[in-house]
């Protein structure tokens, strides 16, 4: 909501500088997005009359123009804009002047420009005749008459005159963030109350006359009907005639300007005044375009189509109130008027329309037409139906005082339920206990008082009745909030509640931060990717169908397809980033995410989708392999307490290398999947490497893990180590073959570790040598050679049955 | 004869004496000779062996000196012994010596370059956006916090309507908000959790719950359609808005420095009242005014205020006996303006060379 602080002016008093309005209105509640200055970096530019305009002789588009400038000599200026005539007041910008916007056809502003005297196609020129623009204005305010050409100025003023002063440009406008619940804010009275109440100064309304020349009575023009009442809580009208369609003054223009809208004829202006002036849409209609004197108000029929003023055809539905006349639409409630119901140049006669209408109706209606207005921005929040009427008879008084009408008699006001006054019991003991402050009742009376609020006093309570703008306030703590920002948030102490309490991190969360800090520790780094994905991030990744991967959540209103499912697993997000930093040059790379991946409950559709946390790890660059990431995820599982984890080979799940992929278990329970990525996912996804990636279902990961530590007592005994190298046929599993020494080794073996494995020369083909080192131990004697070497034996022995094993020479 | 064969073989025994006594004075100087020309360990090994040795010229003295007369023995053993002691003592200098030496030999020999670049030990890093969380939610783990959590597809009601949103509030809009069904939406703030938790448990209450949230925005260099709050809820008797303030403060304190100040505006919120927005002075001028603040010299950091009495009876409370304070905050802001990242999409990219910047 910009807010001219001249315009402010008008119903309080601003006596503080710009700066400490706004940090004052900031601290009461009125937050200040920006500020807006007027007439900055305007030098030496001058009010000018075209005294003669010829053309250029070397270019069709220009003309040579002699401006009178308040000096003997006219200026000789050479101008380019199709509006340059003889007669009109011009802003001149002498030689050596500096104008604040972009230059004519530039749309970059780097500040202040400064204009010299120069040669234009062989003429000299004296300086420029400028654009509105070009002193400062927004593109989006300049009047149409003058937005593609120079800015003609108003009659009457002094050639020679410096512009700041001749058009009283020097101003400021403060940008307010309105927030949704104070719609009474979106008005100049409303911020104006808000100051009031501040600075501490006192609020004067508009003084409201009309004299009503006309012998007619608006009745006789108009009848009004409010078929859902529910929808249009009350609809005013009244009526003028003789109108006559000019621009408006400047005071009235640059009031518009500088609150950020455009002018654009005297009646339109003085209705969109209104509106900024109390925050009541008002619409105009020529009454030429209503036939059988009547305005009906209801909702529209399914399938109707009906032009709008900004000249589209909009489908209506049976949801959407329409104003009409006897016959057909002439508007779309609250939202925007007909085509037709225009106000034309030779309009005559208008109906004033100052309604009151539904707020979530308007929401709906301009949400399904796609237009939002200024008047269906303010329906949408809540207008005091109070305001019809007043704001009926503020335009009549402009249009009155400006002689741009003649105002009939009387009114015709539907208001079919009037609201009455709020009252609201207020306990300052209690807003004292919420804010942690002792303020009197009495002085928070007349805090309530200052923002034009009655109090009646009631022992230990204030009967407040709020105006009847403020549609915020309906309970106590509503008016917490008042005396607290009355009071100042800054002056409210500062303490440490007291009490004490344990903290403690969720058993999951302790779980992944573990998680995490492991990975960190053992080099990757962590990401963090879109929990939205494409349901074609699983085609790329050669997912079947059916696969639990395929069960989206889907998004009812997504961005786009790119983001319309949720997440089922994470390794497409990992691939993404893996490719992504691949075609970024980074040689190598060792990643992974914890993160929530979603399911939909196929069992109850309507309860909430399941949410499940998963761990993706990630690597790929020089050195590193399947067994790379295997030490790491072994690793991260030791950390969580979850020894010996399975691992069995998998061929059958597309995303890997069907040879170099294995299932992760634990006790009997599937934890993950592991191996590097099939030469085909990754080169779809752009990685032009080798790539491992493991995914864990972290929810069992941590169902399984613990944190807990126990102490074992440190050996008493001797350890004997004993090697072994074997000769196997190359598709016996390690894993199987450990599974056998152990099996035979029994409790006094302690370890068994695969330290080597060779293929080549000595051995022959399809075989391999598997070199393990046994560590024998028993717990509470030392072993003898030959204890060890029976058992020893009969793990040969085992080995030689199982696998057909031999001993090979170390 | 048995006097002069005693005269003659006195002198044959002193000869012999005199003899030995020599060639211990040989030895010595031999030795010593040697010693001086030795060069290495080896070669004063050698020394020792030559002459200290099972074999060596000086034990040879010293077993031979067993069939001397007990007086001849007496004498002539303390004379050995001290030629001993004294190549000992050489021996012993040399050895010194020389193992200096091969020590200093071995030094030049196994000097490296120093400014060669060490093995690498890559410690991995966590997520900026992770870093905040955990660092903020430590703070408030200090002062006393759980953490709670809450699922990021949530019900409408847990989103709005319990938290006292108007039915007609644009947030719930489709253009704000992401829906799963009718009833499901994707959570646009982690506010969701109070209600959770107020549903769940009595007070006192006092839970922090960071989490990921999501909005219809599209994506820009300050906006993300997926985002990160951390939510705070303290609930029991007598909390009062000065209690928030110093709580919040303090964060700020420990977050951002102890100089910070902080500003506590009024705002709206639904589900607070009163409802505040808290500035921090901007880290990076002091309040003086810079681009960071944009010459405000103050950052907006988060949201907050008195827990509502209609989102506090949600949880069944009795609203005169229970007041509270909620507030949230965006991680992203945080991390974008501690770390001074200007585009919100870097966070999601995953370049490595950006997540490296945060170890």
């Amino acid at each position: 909501m910009l807010v001219p602080i001249e315009w402010l002016k008008d119903y309080t008093e601003v006596n503080v500088t710009t700066e400490e309005f706004c940090e004052k209105m900031i601290m009461s509640g009125s937050n200040v997005e920006s500020v807006k200055l007027f007439g900055e970096g305007i030098e030496n530019v001058v009010v000018g009359k075209v005294i003669k305009k010829e053309k250029h002789p070397d270019a069709d588009k220009l003309s040579v123009c002699m401006v009178y400038v308040g000096e003997d000599e006219p200026l000789q200026i050479v101008c380019g804009a199709a509006n340059v005539a003889e007669g009109i007041n011009v802003a001149v910008a002498r030689d050596n002047s500096r104008i604040p916007g972009p230059l004519h056809g530039q749309t970059q502003n780097e500040g202040a420009t400064r204009i010299k005297k120069g040669k234009i196609r062989g003429v000299l020129s004296f300086g420029m005749i400028c654009s509105a623009q070009e002193l400062g204005f927004d593109d989006k305010v300049i009047p149409v008459a003058h937005k593609d050409g120079i800015w003609i100025l108003p009659e009457g003023l002094s050639p020679g005159a410096d512009i700041k002063e001749a058009m009283e440009l020097v101003s400021a406008a403060v940008d307010f963030e309105i927030t949704p619940n104070r719609s009474d804010c979106l008005s100049m009275i409303g911020m104006a109350r808000e100051s009031a109440a501040t600075l501490a100064s006192k609020l004067h309304y508009p003084e409201i006359k009309i004299s009503a020349a006309s012998d007619k009575e608006a009745k006789d023009y108009i009848d009004i009907s409010i078929n859902d009442p529910a929808l249009c809580k009350r609809y005013a009208a009244k009526i003028v005639t003789d109108i006559r369609i000019q621009q408006s003054p400047w005071w009235l223009q640059k009031r518009l300007m500088y609150a950020g809208m455009r002018p654009i004829n005297n009646i339109v202006d003085i209705t969109n005044f209104v509106m900024l002036e109390y925050g009541q849409p008002i619409h105009a209609f020529d009454i030429r375009q209503i036939e059988g004197k009547r305005i009906v108000v209801e909702t529209a029929s399914k399938g109707e189509k009906f032009v709008t003023l900004d000249g589209n055809e909009r489908a209506l539905d049976e949801t959407m109130l329409m104003i009409k006349d006897g016959m057909k639409n002439v508007a779309v409630a609250g939202v925007m008027g007909g085509l037709d119901s225009e106000i034309k140049d030779d309009t005559k006669t208008i109906l004033v329309e100052s309604a009151n209408f539904d707020p979530e109706s308007i929401r709906r209606t301009s949400k399904k037409l796609g237009l939002r207005t200024e008047a269906s921005s303010r329906f949408e929040k809540k207008v005091d139906p109070a305001l019809c009427m007043i704001c009926a008879e503020r335009v009549c008084s402009l249009i009155e005082m400006l002689g741009a009408g003649t105002v009939v008699r009387g009114e015709v006001d539907v208001y079919p339920a009037p609201e009455s006054p709020k009252k609201i019991d207020v306990r300052p003991a209690r807003i004292n206990h919420v804010l942690g402050v002792e303020i009197a009742a009495e002085e928070m009376a007349e805090m309530f008082e200052a923002l034009e609020m009655k109090v009646e006093r009631e022992g230990e309570i204030l009967r407040v009745m709020p105006p009847s703008v403020r549609r915020d306030l309906d309970s106590e703590v509503d008016f917490t909030e008042e005396a607290a920002r009355m009071y100042g948030y800054d002056r409210l102490p500062v303490t440490i509640p007291r009490g004490n309490s344990e903290a403690a991190l969720s058993r999951e969360e302790n779980l992944r931060k573990l998680t995490r800090d492991t990975l960190c520790a053992l080099g990757a780094n962590e990401i963090q990717t879109y929990s939205f994905v494409s349901p074609k991030s699983i085609d790329h990744i050669g997912i079947e169908e059916d696969s639990r991967e395929r069960n989206f959540v889907h998004l009812k209103n997504p961005l786009g397809e790119e983001n319309s499912v949720m997440r089922t697993i994470l390794t497409p997000g990992m691939l993404e980033v893996m490719g992504r930093n691949w075609s970024r040059k980074a040689e190598a790379l060792k990643c992974f995410e914890i993160g929530s991946t979603f399911g939909k409950d196929l069992i109850h559709e309507e309860t909430l989708p399941q949410e499940q946390d998963a761990l993706c790890i990630g690597l790929y660059g020089e050195g590193y392999d399947f067994f790379t990431l295997k030490g790491m995820v072994t690793e991260m599982l030791n950390v969580l307490k979850i020894k010996d984890p399975g691992f069995e080979a998998e061929n059958g799940y597309r995303v890997y290398h069907p040879g170099r992929c294995a299932r992760i278990s634990y006790k009997g329970e599937e934890l993950g999947i592991m191996g590097e990525i099939h030469p085909d996912v990754a080169e779809l996804m752009g990685i032009g490497q080798r790539c491992h990636v493991a995914e864990f279902m972290f929810d069992k990961v941590m169902k399984n893990a613990s944190t807990e530590v126990y102490y074992s007592p440190l050996p008493k005994y001797p350890a004997v180590a004993r090697d072994i190298a074997l000769l196997i046929k190359e598709d016996i599993p390690a894993g199987s073959v450990e599974k056998v020494i152990r099996e035979a080794g029994g409790s006094i073996l302690e370890s068994v570790k695969l330290f080597d494995v060779y293929r080549g020369k000595q051995v022959d083909n399809g075989m391999k040598s598997a070199a393990f080192a046994l560590t024998y131990r028993h717990p509470e004697k030392t072993l003898t050679d030959e204890e060890v070497t029976k058992i020893h034996e009969k793990v040969l022995a085992a080995l030689k049955e199982k696998f057909d094993a031999v001993l090979r020479d170390v | 004869m048995q006097q002069w064969l005693q005269a003659y073989l006195c002198i044959v025994q002193y000869r012999k004496v005199n003899r030995m006594q020599e060639k211990l004075k040989i030895i010595l100087k031999n030795t010593r000779d040697l010693l001086e020309k030795a060069a290495g360990i080896d070669e004063t090994e050698m020394i020792r062996v030559k002459v200290l040795g099972k074999k060596g010229e000086l034990t040879d003295i010293l077993k031979s000196m067993g069939k001397l007369p007990p007086e001849e023995r007496k004498e002539l053993g303390r004379a050995a012994n001290d030629v001993r002691k004294e190549i000992e003592n050489l021996l012993e200098e040399k050895f010194a010596k020389v193992k200096e030496a091969a020590k200093e030999g071995r030094f030049r020999l196994e000097k490296i370059d120093v400014t060669e670049p060490g093995h690498e030990f890559v410690l991995g890093v966590k997520h900026p956006l992770t870093i905040v969380t955990e660092e903020i939610s430590g703070i408030f783990m200090s002062m006393g916090y759980s953490y709670a959590e809450g699922p990021q597809a949530d019900t409408v009601f847990n989103a709005f309507d319990a938290l006292n949103s108007p039915k007609d509030h644009p947030s719930r809009d489709m253009t704000d908000t992401f829906y799963i069904s009718d009833d499901v939406v994707l959570r646009p703030h982690t506010s969701t959790v109070q209600i959770r938790t107020l549903i769940k448990q009595e007070p006192p209450i006092k839970i922090i719950s960071p989490g990921r949230c999501f909005r219809c925005d599209t994506f820009d260099a300050t906006h993300s359609p997926m985002f990160q709050q951390i939510e705070g809820l303290l609930v029991d008797e007598g909390i009062n808005m000065a209690d928030l303030k110093g709580t919040l403060d303090s964060m700020a304190k420990k977050l951002f420095g102890s100089a910070t100040k902080t500003k506590f505006r009024p705002h709206y919120f639904p589900f607070t009242e009163p409802s505040a927005e808290m500035d921090v002075s901007c880290f990076k001028c002091g309040g003086k005014g810079c681009n960071i603040c944009k010459g405000s010299g103050w950052i907006e950091i988060l949201g907050c205020g008195m827990v509502h009495p209609n989102v506090l009876a949600v949880g069944g409370l009795d609203t005169e006996k229970y007041t509270g304070f909620a507030f949230g905050m965006g991680v992203e802001r945080i991390a974008m303006l501690k770390y001074g990242v200007d585009d919100i999409r870097l966070f999601y990219e995953n370049d490595m060379r950006f997540i490296n910047q945060f170890k």
